[in-house]
């Protein structure tokens, strides 16, 4: 607990030892410029950080694309960060900035925004970043709350659940300057990192019960509303399209690794179970100045936020990370797999008798 | 390669079906057989022969999982396969007859396209069909007989076996099933994956097709000799790029796999005609099947 406390006290002191610069000119602090991955990958970073703050440089570029998005072709009017559904996933230390160029090339067709939930201030920056097709704007916001956050485009009325749920959504993720830690003062290390951006899609049907294909957003946003008001998604998908994360695509890892995954949903709630394994560690709600919970068999992401969990898988084979709402699992689309290699644990789990006919019950 | 196929079409088109949806029944129900229907059938004739060939259905051997046991089949008679999948078109025509449940909106009904996402029992309905109309008698291929006519498309599914590692099979099964590209779903023309060394045209393609061959577990002793067997007809062996066991009433696997597997594209199919009419032995005997070039 002292430990604990004495932590949390250093932390605020350094955070306060920043203090308040008046304008963006004041701010002398050591830039570094971030090359974004598209997900479930993450940019290189560290954990935990020896070094000061820094202006953490990153550039989002919007685009208007037309994708498939399931294994019977589905097209999909997608609006991305950067090309991908979700947005990279940006990572960065309590105490930084993050300097966000945004820029919405004029092969576009709409004005677009971005709202920072791990922001504060004029609607997480969504209110000062509205940018029409051929402009760009920076943004730059101090990031002084631990967690994984989501951001996701706003640009105002029914354009805002259209923008997000046609891919406009990715993920923040603040790092504590020392790391994760258990809530008990032990830290806590991934040896690997993986993005997950689930996302519920509502696309319009012809009166054959046909997905319909569109040639612009514009066209396509009547139809896609009347689909989002039942709030029944057709489609509910991570990573952009069902299948992005299995077969050839499928998440890997190693037994005795450490796996932190991240889950964003920017719209609506999820139940993320991994099938086969657990959450050792669990930031539900994603914040790290909470203790995370631990043992978990299925948590809890609320629309609108993202989550982490931790875990070092034991066992080898092929893992199904669902929502566990097992409809949008199986039938939507909202499963990624792991495949995980190593030696088996017969004490862990092991088939004693396989399957055969029932015998012939006793007669006593 | 299709020169057959583009003969059947003219012919099809000779008989009045001149647009996929222009499909109306030729001829009065319930008498005289089909005759324009039967000719339609475009059928290849294997000579009797062998196939080297991996039983379906899971086996354990001494209480231990294990791979199925390669057996040599052989065909003592030859054996009248589809050259291609049943046709959309062609399987509308039982729909509009009301002896097929209809395909799906999701389907494109043409008839130069499979017959997509279609059940076990909508296979069966069909060739029920087929068989009355026609006066012949249709049915779906046994495993054996489908591995018999796929030929070298035919791929063996041993995997390797570790007593004191599940995990190493599953692993090995999920990535030969992986090796493909799953975003491809659409339904193509016939031949568009070319033909197999027996002129069967889109063997192992993205439609899987069904067999009538059941799910069945069967326990070996030490030796290998069979000690039981039990056996499940609600699951039927789909046969393409990879064996599955789906059931039978499944028309989309996509969605009715197993949380970790990888499920076949399309759900198709082709039949098997029984030489026992005349007019099926006059039609191998003018060797209208052999027409198809070996490309």
């Amino acid at each position: 607990m002292l430990t604990r406390r004495a932590a949390m006290f250093s932390a605020a002191a350094a955070v306060l030892m920043l203090a308040n610069p008046a304008t963006a000119d004041d701010l002398n602090l050591p830039r570094q410029r971030v090359d974004l991955v598209a997900p479930p990958f993450v940019h290189a970073h560290e954990q935990a950080t020896k070094e000061t703050p820094k202006i953490m440089e990153f550039t989002l570029r919007i685009e208007e694309k037309k994708v498939v998005i399931d294994e019977q072709g589905t097209t999909f009017q997608a609006m991305t960060f950067n090309g991908s559904m979700p947005g990279p996933l940006m990572v960065v230390h309590e105490g930084d900035y993050v300097e966000v160029t945004l820029i919405n090339p004029d092969t576009n067709t709409l004005p677009h925004n971005i709202d920072f939930h791990s922001a504060t201030g004029a609607l997480g920056g969504g209110a000062l970043t509205l940018v029409n097709p051929g402009e760009q704007v920076v943004l730059r916001w101090k990031a002084t709350r631990t967690g994984t956050f989501v951001y996701h485009c706003a640009p105002g009325g029914p354009m805002i659940p259209w923008h997000v749920v046609s891919g406009m959504n990715g993920a923040v993720m603040v790092l504590p300057r020392d790391g994760l830690n258990d809530g008990k003062g032990h830290p806590l290390h991934y040896d690997k990192i993986v993005y997950i951006g689930e996302q519920d899609m509502y696309v319009p049907k012809d009166e054959k019960g046909k997905f319909k294909s569109y040639d612009s957003p514009a066209k396509a946003y009547t139809d896609t509303i009347e689909v989002m008001r039942k709030l029944t998604p057709t489609h509910v998908v991570f990573n952009g399209k069902v299948g992005a994360l299995t077969g050839k695509n499928a998440l890997t890892a190693n037994v005795g690794e450490t796996v932190l995954v991240v889950h964003a949903q920017a719209n609506r709630d999820s139940r993320p179970h991994l099938i086969g394994g657990h959450g050792d560690y669990v930031w539900e709600t994603g914040k790290f100045s909470n203790p995370p919970e631990t043992g978990l068999e299925t948590w809890f992401i609320r629309g609108g936020s993202a989550g982490a969990a931790l875990y070092t898988f034991q066992q080898p084979g092929i893992y199904a990370y669902v929502t566990h709402n097992l409809i949008e699992a199986a039938i939507l689309g909202a499963t990624a797999h792991f495949k995980v290699e190593g030696k088996w644990n017969d004490d862990l789990m092991t088939q004693v008798k396989a399957p055969a006919k029932i015998p012939p019950a006793r007669i006593n | 390669m299709l020169i057959a196929f583009k003969l059947k079409l003219a012919l099809a088109c000779a008989a009045g079906l001149a647009g996929p949806l222009a499909i109306a029944p030729l001829l009065s129900e319930g008498g005289s057989p089909d005759r324009a229907m039967r000719d339609q059938q475009s059928m290849v004739e294997l000579h009797p022969g062998a196939v080297s060939y991996r039983i379906a259905g899971d086996f354990t051997r001494a209480g231990k999982q294990a791979n199925a046991p390669l057996v040599s089949v052989r065909f003592e008679r030859s054996l009248s396969i589809m050259q291609h999948q049943v046709g959309a078109a062609e399987y509308q025509r039982c729909v509009d007859e009301a002896a097929c449940p209809a395909l799906d909106g999701n389907v494109t009904v043409a008839i130069d396209r499979p017959a997509v996402q279609v059940s076990w029992h909508d296979a069966d309905a069909y060739a029920a069909w087929l068989s009355r109309k026609t006066g012949e008698h249709y049915r779906l291929p046994t495993d054996a007989e489908w591995a018999f006519a796929a030929g070298s498309k035919f791929g063996d599914d041993a995997l390797p076996v570790d007593a004191n590692d599940p995990s190493k099979r599953w692993i090995a099964r999920y990535e030969s099933e992986s090796d493909r590209d799953a975003d491809d779903s659409e339904a193509h023309a016939f031949g568009s994956f070319g033909a197999n060394e027996n002129g069967l045209l889109d063997i192992s393609g993205n439609v899987w097709e069904w067999t009538s061959t059941c799910f069945v577990r069967t326990a070996l002793d030490d030796a290998g000799a069979t000690i039981s067997k039990s056996s499940n007809c609600g699951v039927r062996v789909a046969e393409g790029r990879h064996r599955t066991y789906i059931t039978d009433f499944i028309r989309d696997a996509r969605s009715g796999g197993c949380a970790a597997g990888v499920p076949p594209n399309n759900l198709g199919f082709r039949l098997v005609r029984e030489p026992n009419s005349w007019i099926s032995s006059l039609a191998s005997g003018l060797g209208k099947a052999r027409v198809i070039a070996r490309s």
